[in-house]
């Protein structure tokens, strides 16, 4: 591998890897309050693309939109998929979750009944929206905006990079910084003093659903943008962003962020070396690795912890 | 119960008025099947420091928990003033004025000192800064570590910040379940004098102690549970001298 194409890989693999950070934040928030592994999460990131299809398809930008309309179709495009992201997790929670929480059921309960909600929702959006994969339709005219180290980088990838950036910033300073994330954080880590505190408990769970669901369903609406819409989209980047979720330490915030950058530059930096079908194996190894040497992940500490 | 004995001569001690702020009237509650409280009648008057006294399963905590909803009685009733507040969830029942400093003190322990704090307000739309020099000024120890992570305390410290926590939320109730657990004399001897500090500025407690000697010299009034269901009751001084409560509580040997 010579130089030029380390820095281009390595370009390519943050720019991946900013995204499964964003949608490991997704499993890492809600295992932080409810100690679940929502494995339906990558489906509302597959919904979330589907948002954002269903609104550019709506509005219809035609050839050669101006610059000014392009930035108007990328917002709606990415409201589109944060509405769908944030009402299917909040979904998920009233009418999956909630039920088995007041019951007080077993935590293999909450992962069959997640496992079980991914298989519908997916088969629901294969039956909806039809089977075949659709390109989002072109909102702006896509170029080389500017070099890294030599690797061009692209309107596309810089969107995606900028957005999952900005994500990150906002998402660290509503937890660290606000009163919900204050409670956000008191709830995972003691859910019932958090209550004696006057923490309205199904509130927090709630909204911590709905963050991760709006960071899930722009990162699908991101991924759709660089690949297309289908409804089994979610399937392999759930997995890894998982993966780069528990490999950061799940419960831990920027846990999540960091293992899914390494995730993402393991992976891209695959391709070169060994071939774009060992893709998914190097990240399950990451994993692997991580779990054989610090079982509770590199950042290790789960419980409510922001840092 | 046969043991069962009523001391009630009337506490006429000072800082307590008649008015009562909590009552509970024959109060069962239950784990599942098994009944860990059987029908308990308890009162505490404004301004008080009552001792719920009692060996290990005899249902202090339970109790606690019940009063600050985190547990709803399967019969009878809690009345805070005069009002019904069984039924009230924990978190909705901090507005009426109900504080809980939980057993073993649970602090938040990956927060720093003063989100600590700031968490014990949480029932406000801001934090109160001069609550908060209170509890530092009740608490130096606290001022002087408040950056630091709360995992990162001793046991005292943490005993503290959990009292510190809820006096945050400017409880009129204040529940305070072991909070001698695990701490050493010294220390012990301290958060005593805090807790009598905090009554005197109003604050009505309830206090759940083991240590019973230690409990019984603060307080007004006591009630020794056991088994789910109240065995003795009446002003500190008399229960310190009954004999029985000396032989099964005070590690005396007479019975």
């Amino acid at each position: 591998m010579s130089l030029q194409e380390f820095w281009d890989y390595l370009v390519l693999g943050v720019m991946l890897g900013s995204l499964y950070a964003v949608i490991a934040i997704g499993y890492t928030l809600v295992y932080g309050v409810l100690q679940l592994i929502n494995f339906a999460h990558s489906e509302v990131f597959m919904l979330g693309a589907y948002g954002s299809l269903i609104v550019l398809q709506l509005v219809s930008p035609g050839d050669n939109p101006s610059a000014l309309a392009s930035i108007g179709f990328v917002a709606l495009a990415m409201a589109g998929s944060a509405l769908f992201g944030g009402v299917t997790a909040y979904g998920l929670e009233k009418v999956a979750y909630r039920p088995l929480r007041r019951r007080g059921a077993p935590r293999l309960i909450f992962l069959i009944t997640a496992i079980g909600a991914s298989f519908f929702l997916y088969n629901l959006a294969g039956k909806l929206f039809g089977r075949d994969p659709l390109p989002l339709p072109e909102m702006y005219d896509n170029h080389t905006v500017f070099s890294l180290f030599g690797a061009g980088v692209n309107i596309t990838q810089m969107l995606q990079f900028a957005t999952a950036v900005v994500m990150m910033v906002a998402l660290d300073l509503l937890v660290t910084r606000t009163k919900l994330g204050k409670g956000i954080r008191a709830v995972a880590q003691d859910a019932e003093v958090a209550g004696l505190m006057g923490v309205d408990i199904d509130k927090v769970i709630s909204r911590t659903f709905i963050i991760g669901g709006v960071l899930g369903g722009v990162a699908g609406f991101l991924f759709a943008n660089l690949n297309q819409v289908s409804y089994t989209m979610g399937f392999i980047p759930g997995i890894t962003a998982f993966a780069a979720a528990v490999v950061g330490g799940i419960g831990n915030i920027r846990g999540a962020m960091f293992g899914g950058i390494l995730i993402g530059i393991v992976e891209t930096m695959t391709v070169p070396l060994l071939g774009d079908e060992w893709r998914s194996v190097s990240a399950m190894v990451v994993l692997i690795l991580v779990l054989m040497f610090r079982p509770m992940g590199i950042l290790g500490e789960r419980v409510g912890r922001a840092a | 119960m046969s043991t069962t004995t009523e001391l009630q001569k009337d506490a006429g001690t000072a800082g307590t008025s008649e008015e009562t702020l909590l009552e509970l009237k024959s109060m069962r509650v239950f784990y599942g099947a098994i009944e860990a409280i059987k029908g308990i009648d308890l009162t505490v008057r404004k301004g008080e420091i009552v001792a719920l006294l009692g060996g290990n399963g005899a249902g202090k905590t339970t109790t606690l928990r019940t009063v600050s909803g985190m547990l709803q009685p399967r019969h009878g009733e809690v009345l805070l003033r005069g009002e019904r507040i069984d039924g009230i969830k924990s978190h909705e029942l901090v507005r009426f004025g109900i504080g809980h400093v939980p057993e073993g003190r649970r602090v938040f322990s990956t927060m720093t000192v003063r989100e600590n704090l700031e968490m014990g307000a949480y029932r406000f739309s801001s934090v109160d800064m001069a609550e908060m020099d209170r509890v530092f000024t009740l608490f130096p120890r606290l001022a002087e570590r408040r950056a630091q992570q709360a995992g990162t305390l001793s046991g005292g410290e943490q005993q503290m910040l959990a009292i510190g926590r809820a006096l945050m939320g400017k409880p009129e109730l204040l529940l305070l379940d072991e909070p001698s657990m695990g701490l050493a004399p010294l220390i012990v001897q301290q958060i005593f004098e805090i807790i009598e500090e905090i009554n005197k500025q109003g604050t009505t407690v309830l206090l759940v102690e083991q240590n019973a000697t230690q409990a019984l010299g603060l307080a007004n009034r006591g009630y020794v549970l056991e088994t789910g269901e109240v065995a003795m009751s009446g002003p500190a001084a008399d229960l310190l001298a009954d004999n029985r409560i000396r032989a099964a509580y005070l590690g005396e040997g007479a019975a």
